[in-house]
């Protein structure tokens, strides 16, 4: 009998709370090596709740994560980056008044004094030209477009796993965004697996194996990319037909 | 007022300036990384004093050859200060600028205390100095040799901080925390460790003035709150956080201090500075390098 392997990401019960608000209830979720997963919902639905609980910059409340079949709920953000899960979160949160190039330095801060610590440079750069001619500006004097690409760039140099994009879209030229998602089939492509939450719910699930829709902190709806799609719940609530 | 007493205000300045610049300096590191005033910054000038003076007494070793010491001494004690009490005050859940203030406002108190228990208030003063007492003179220019050396001194921990900063993991690691501490685990750095690190290097720094100041000023348990008024001033002019910034702004008021004394008696040479710091507050708040 052949074992399966276990997911990459196995997410079970999971709730976390903010000031005793229930922010996410119950979530069970799996991201298999490879794939691409969208999280789907409305505002407030929990999608960068759940994100920033497994990150590790919020506590669960109650429920685990697994990576790889290890557990590392509850354990600290900076160990959750060393244990291979890139996480750029809404805001991006890069360095504002740093270069453009100390932020992705700073990106492989893990490997430093490592002599292959710059090699996933050259892979940011295919994916992301535009970077390589801004090195020396500050990250503040880019457009969002080219923030959320350095934002991204600067988790791959991480080396992750598992990469974590929380709306890569959001206030982004509406040409970038094409672009932002090129970039992740191309991510995947690398072999690095993508858990994705996002609002544009026809674009991510264009380019998504599998999805979860969310709604007040709990799964209403999972399945394959095209089954949400075709879900006449999902068409009424987000696609409007 | 001759052009040679001109000279001489601005080189005697210049020197105190340089010691004042490396006093302020771990303020403004420890505020510009986690936005914490640290209040004992005074009280560890005085500490590293009274342990300059101490060690020598015990080793018969020169104080300036002990400086290194006093920078590891002093490292130590910036390290536990953040590790075991300012770690604690800054999870309160209300009044956090409150709580730090007196968190580090407590821990100066604690420890003017400590000396005068133990040290007594008497003012002490290290003996046998190479450097005490020397002068040497240039064109007709006085200049105390303990000062020269402290500024040398300064200098020389001012260009080993830049290398650090602009060269080093550490140093990057370090500028991030500043910019996004919430953010720097994104890349795998652990904030705690950065700001450990953070307060025994801003305690080190004044540990080495400490080292330097003990071989040319009394010491006893107030002598660091003196110090610790002109570092704020200094820090406040150079721009809170701004570590270049204390090394501009130190100069600045050891030039005013200095020509401040050419005018005024000495017992009013502060009113140079303090005039000097309203004026920033007014006209330029968040000082020279600073941003807000």
């Amino acid at each position: 009998m052949l074992l399966e392997a276990p997911p990459l990401l196995e997410v079970r019960d999971l709730t976390t709370a903010y000031q005793g608000l229930v922010a996410i209830s119950g979530i069970s979720l799996d991201v298999a090596e490879g794939e691409i997963v969208a999280v789907a919902g409305a505002n407030g639905a929990g999608k960068s709740t759940l994100l920033k609980t497994i990150a590790g910059s919020e506590r669960p409340r109650s429920g685990t994560v697994k990576l790889d079949g290890r557990n590392i709920g509850g354990t600290a953000g900076h160990l959750i980056t060393a244990a291979g899960i890139a996480y750029v979160p809404e805001n991006r949160r890069l360095f504002p008044r740093l270069s453009v190039a100390d932020n992705l330095r700073l990106g492989s801060y893990l490997f430093r004094g490592k002599p292959d610590r710059e090699e996933p440079l050259e892979r940011v750069f295919r994916l992301f030209p535009r970077l390589n001619e801004r090195l020396s500006q500050r990250a503040e004097t880019l457009s969002g477009g080219e923030q959320q690409m350095l934002a991204i760039s600067r988790a791959l140099m991480t080396r992750p796993r598992l990469l974590m994009l929380d709306e890569p879209s959001q206030g982004i030229a509406p040409k970038l965004v094409d672009e932002i998602f090129d970039a992740v089939i191309a991510i995947r492509a690398a072999g690095t697996t993508v858990l994705i939450v996002e609002q544009r719910l026809s674009e991510v699930l264009a380019i998504a194996d599998r999805g979860y829709v969310l709604q007040t902190g709990r799964v209403v709806i999972q399945g394959s990319a095209k089954d949400i799609l075709d879900h006449t719940d999902v068409r009424k609530a987000y696609l409007g037909v | 007022m001759t052009l040679q007493t001109v000279v001489q205000v601005i080189a005697s300045g210049l020197l105190m300036g340089l010691i004042y610049g490396l006093i302020a300096v771990g303020l403004s590191l420890i505020f510009g990384l986690m936005d914490v005033v640290n209040f004992a910054h005074g009280e560890m000038l005085m500490l590293a004093m009274y342990a300059s003076f101490g060690l020598v007494l015990v080793s018969g070793i020169d104080p300036i050859l002990l400086a290194p010491l006093m920078v590891a001494a002093l490292f130590a004690v910036g390290a536990l200060a953040y590790l075991g009490i300012v770690r604690f005050a800054m999870r309160a859940r209300a009044n956090l600028g409150m709580v730090q203030i007196f968190a580090t406002f407590g821990l100066a108190v604690g420890i003017r205390g400590m000396a005068q228990l133990l040290f007594t208030p008497d003012y002490r003063s290290v003996p046998n100095v190479w450097l005490g007492g020397r002068t040497v003179s240039l064109a007709g220019i006085y200049l105390p040799v303990p000062q020269l050396a402290g500024a040398a001194v300064s200098i020389l921990a001012f260009g080993a901080l830049w290398l650090l900063i602009t060269r080093t993991d550490l140093g990057k690691a370090l500028e991030a925390t500043r910019e996004d501490a919430g953010a720097v685990a994104l890349v795998g750095i652990d904030k705690n460790r950065v700001f450990t690190i953070g307060w025994g290097l801003g305690a080190g720094l004044v540990g080495l003035a400490g080292a330097i100041l003990s071989i040319f000023y009394y010491i006893h348990p107030d002598v660091g709150a003196s110090f610790a008024l002109v570092a704020y001033v200094t820090v406040a002019l150079g721009g809170f956080g701004s570590v270049f910034g204390a090394l501009a702004a130190g100069i600045g008021v050891g030039l005013v201090e200095a020509a401040t004394t050419l005018i005024l008696p000495p017992s009013l040479k502060s009113i140079g500075i303090y005039g000097l710091y309203l004026l920033v507050v007014l006209v330029r708040p968040r000082g020279l390098f600073g941003h807000l």
